[in-house]
């Protein structure tokens, strides 16, 4: 049908694309993606999944430390509750409590679906699945393996969403969201391989594209970040939310320069592992927030005990929120007591001072992170400290959402995952994004099987499809005459890095909203050379234009937010203010075209989660 | 190394002597690099389906530099079209396979220090499978192949609440199977399939190590030995070790996963004892 009605147009190029249809369309391929399209397939409906990249690569497959869900097999006194107060106290209370709540109280069930499908959990004595501890969380909480829990459950949703019945686009990136009035009609995008555009039309499409690290210079993240999921659906004209939270993980690696950004994990703290200045102290013990201060041990000896499971002690304070933690390897550089290559000291090695086995017990607990000090930077970390420093790692902010659907503010378009807002507020707790991705994943799926059942199909708007075609191969006619991509990329790396890091400042927010406006110009001018087969250039190019959004998202948010909450630190606005607690600052597309700011106001708690809150404090 | 570690013996908890340590680290790399403004040659493969050839770039080297970092340098600098794939740059996604100076590697795993950058590094794709475009190859066939691998079957649940009860001893040998990060380096080195083409008679040591995984999975229920025997041609693998040798995870490939499997199959197919035996107590081998 569709190649008939542009019969008119086999001129030209844009009118050559490969149709298929869905019922359910996912684009990403991640843990939430994957989860969301097992979800809606065990529905009955028909289910296509858009992979930027190979199956199985997502980058889900980094995650390391593991998965929060409060099935008190390591400590009883734990449940839906505590998992429930700790992540709306991470999250400064800005999240959507009802994620919070359904988040808690699902991640249980989520991890057992795992173990169902084939993943294969470390045990406790008893064989039930082991549980580790983790910053922000009062109990060992974290279901894992080792320190590559994410390749566990990647592999495992991998494996069942092939005998799932689903098709699979590997190496396929969308570049538009396709509608039919108000509601969403599918998506238009093309193959690495061919280069060739794929028309996907569907009855509801999922989000879950991950995150925005690609914006920053030092990051986490790989090539895929670039915020697809935040702009093609700001695009779309739905609400994106909290956009001036991002989380700079505390320890990233950071020497030698090429692994600078590499994640090291939170579990290396949580096994013992100290942070220490270049004058040996540990820095942590000197600056505990308020209200963390009844949750954090008085010494290092009680904060040891913690890691080894004494269940009467309290967490040592390298195990606070990570935004404050990287707060505080910030200052310590920045006053003249980081490492030699500006950052702090990460010692692991240290417990062989209370362990015999201690080598060997480091290589089995955080054989990942061994392998790859070991292998990247000549280090031993059974016998020597790592150097780290903060990371471009997560965006808590991302498309709104309602909570218990998923659906954005366009009707039949939901989201799951990172690119998902609400759950974490202000500063995700590690280890709640996995489970994040499989619970939300899950109900993502569900309700997008059940809106594609209730609705009809959809008609596509072949005008914007083909102007969407048309704008995808500009880069091209200007070959020889233009920038190329990675020099844009690279400037709004830096830029962002900068501007909009962990540490803001007014006038510099306003310096990098200019310097967007000037790259936006610059990266619809730049150049690529070679044709439309497997062309990381020409990649690089589709993909600036999802970076600039991302980043103007990012910067007005954190502009307009003049306190410091979470992730978000102002340097000119230092405290918390309270005033500033009772909203969320959402972004649309206005009608000129221009992103507007508006403030909404939280819904108010229901009592029966206020007092949960009362109880845990 | 030794003098590491009397320094570490002596140091106190968390103490500025283990810090001391650290900053040691740090110069021992800085003497192991190549000087500044030092620049190396790489010899990379361009081109598609239809042939190609090598193409010598330079670029400057510096401290801690990975083979996919001069990729991506040469990429951003002389050839934005360069086609190569990656994703975590960790060793952790297993994308970035290819063959440097002729063995398989994960580029982002491989230091310049490590090579002798005298002359040219040659950097070509991986040869077992069909190239793409530049280093990039199609490795589509891999996916099809886990298709065909019958799914975990577990059996019915140890307590009321659905989950299961499993002994860490028992799970640690299926672990090491499921450290697998699918860089398809195992399947690249095979010669049952880098020189001889066995692709539709036999899965390689990838997917046997997958459906080892499952056979020894302590829940599965599942039954694959017949496959294995027939489909999967374990029988090709004639255990040169080749596909262990280049596992990044170092997986003892053929030691733990392919030779039990071979005995397995020998057990049911070629022992009608055992096989009697087994019928009657009507359990999977």
């Amino acid at each position: 049908m569709l190649h008939g009605d542009l019969d008119g147009l086999e001129d030209l190029v844009v009118a050559e694309y490969q149709t298929h249809e869905h019922d359910v369309l996912v684009i990403g391929a991640g843990g939430a993606g994957l989860r969301a399209a097992i979800a809606a397939a065990a529905e009955g409906v028909s289910v296509g999944v858009v992979s930027k990249s190979l199956l199985g690569k997502a980058h889900t497959v980094m995650a390391e430390g593991g998965m929060a869900a409060a099935m008190a097999n390591v400590d009883d006194r734990d449940d839906w509750r505590v998992h429930f107060a700790d992540t709306m106290r991470g999250g400064q209370y800005l999240n959507s409590w009802r994620m919070a709540e359904l988040h808690a109280r699902e991640a249980p069930d989520a991890v057992r679906d795992l173990e169902a499908w084939g993943a294969l959990f470390d045990r406790t004595p008893d064989g039930r699945i082991l549980q580790r501890n983790f910053g922000g969380h009062k109990y060992p909480r974290l279901a894992h393996v080792g320190d590559r829990t994410g390749l566990e459950m990647i592999r495992t949703l991998q494996d069942k969403g092939t005998h799932s019945g689903i098709h699979f686009h590997m190496e396929c990136t969308v570049l538009a969201l396709l509608k039919d009035g108000e509601r969403v009609a599918g998506a238009f995008g093309y193959d690495r391989e061919r280069g060739r555009f794929r028309l996907l039309r569907a009855r509801a499409v999922v989000l879950a594209t991950g995150g925005i690290g690609r914006a920053y210079e030092i990051t986490s993240n790989s090539w895929e970040y670039t915020g697809d999921g935040h702009a093609l659906a700001y695009q779309a004209g739905a609400a994106l939310q909290d956009m001036e939270f991002v989380q700079f993980h505390p320890t990233g690696m950071v020497w030698p320069p090429s692994v600078r950004g590499i994640l090291v994990t939170e579990g290396v703290r949580g096994e013992g592992g100290t942070l220490v200045n270049s004058e040996g102290r540990r820095f942590m013990f000197d600056d505990i927030p308020e209200n963390y201060r009844a949750h954090t041990a008085a010494s290092p000896e009680e904060g040891w005990r913690y890691t080894q499971g004494d269940k009467n002690a309290r967490r040592p304070p390298e195990l606070l929120t990570r935004d404050h933690v990287a707060r505080c390897i910030v200052r310590e550089v920045r006053e003249g007591r980081g490492s030699p290559h500006g950052g702090v000291y990460l010692d692991i090695a240290w417990i062989r001072e209370k362990l015999p086995n201690a080598a060997e017990h480091i290589r089995k607990k955080l054989p990942s992170m061994y392998h790859q000090f070991k292998q990247l930077a000549d280090i031993d970390i059974t016998k020597e400290a790592m150097e780290v420093g903060p990371t471009t790692h997560y965006i808590m902010g991302g498309i709104r959402v309602d909570g218990d659907s998923q659906m954005s503010t366009v009707p039949g378009l939901f989201a799951a995952g990172e690119c998902a807002a609400g759950l974490h507020g202000a500063n995700r707790l590690g280890g709640n994004s996995l489970s994040d991705l499989v619970v939300f994943g899950k109900r993502a799926g569900e309700y997008a099987a059940r809106f594609a059942r209730e609705h009809g199909a959809a008609t596509v708007d072949t005008d914007s499809v083909d102007a969407a075609a048309r704008q995808a191969l500009e880069p091209f006619e200007r070959n020889g005459s233009g920038e190329g991509p990675y020099q844009v990329q690279h400037t709004l790396q830096e830029m962002m890095q900068e501007l909009v890091g962990i540490v803001r400042r007014e006038e510099e927010i306003v310096r990098a909203l200019s310097c967007i406006g000037e790259l936006r110009a610059r990266a619809e001018r730049v150049a690529v050379p070679g044709n439309r087969e497997y062309n990381p250039g020409w990649h690089t190019a589709l993909d600036l234009p999802n970076l600039l959004t991302v980043s103007e998202a990012i910067a007005r948010s954190a502009l307009e937010r003049r306190e410091s909450r979470g992730g978000h630190f102002r340097d000119d606005y230092p405290e918390k203010d309270p005033a500033y607690g009772s909203f969320n600052l959402i972004l649309r597309k206005g009608p000129d075209g221009e992103m507007s700011i508006t403030r909404e106001s939280i819904p108010e708690m229901p009592p029966e989660l206020k007092q949960i809150i009362e109880e845990n404090k | 190394m030794s003098t590491t570690e009397e320094a570490v013996a002596t140091t106190a908890v968390g103490g500025p002597e283990t810090v001391r340590t650290g900053e040691r680290a740090a110069e021992k790399l800085e003497q192991a690099v190549p000087a500044p403004g030092r620049r190396a040659t790489f010899r990379i493969w361009r081109g598609d389906a239809t042939g190609g050839k090598l193409q010598d770039y330079t670029t400057e080297v510096s401290e801690g530099m990975v083979v996919l970092d001069a990729v991506h340098q040469i990429q951003a600098e002389q050839a934005n079209d360069l086609a190569v794939r990656w994703n975590c740059k960790a060793g952790k996604c297993g994308s970035c396979s290819a063959e440097v100076n002729g063995k398989p590697k994960l580029m982002c795993m491989t230091r310049l220090t490590d090579l002798n950058l005298d002359e040219p590094v040659t950097v070509e794709p991986m040869r077992t499978f069909p190239p793409l475009r530049d280093l990039v190859t199609d490795v589509s066939w891999n996916f099809r192949v886990k298709q065909r691998i019958k799914p975990f079957r577990p059996r019915a649940p140890d307590a009321p609440d659905g989950s299961w009860r499993m002994a860490q001893a028992d799970v640690d040998r299926v672990q090491e199977f499921r450290k697998c990060i699918e860089c398809f380096l195992c399947q690249d080195v095979c010669h049952v399939l880098r020189d001889h083409a066995k692709y539709d008679e036999f899965i390689g040591p990838r997917f046997l190590v997958q459906v080892a995984a499952l056979e020894m999975h302590p829940l599965d229920t599942e039954d694959r030995i017949d496959e294995l025997k027939e489909a999967f041609g374990v029988g090709y693998c004639n255990i040169t070790k080749c596909c262990g040798n280049v596992c990044p995870e170092n997986i003892t490939i053929t030691d733990n996963a392919i030779i039990p499997l071979k005995e397995r199959v020998v057990d049911r197919h070629y022992d009608p004892l055992r096989k009697l035996v087994q019928l009657m107590r009507g359990r999977k081998p």
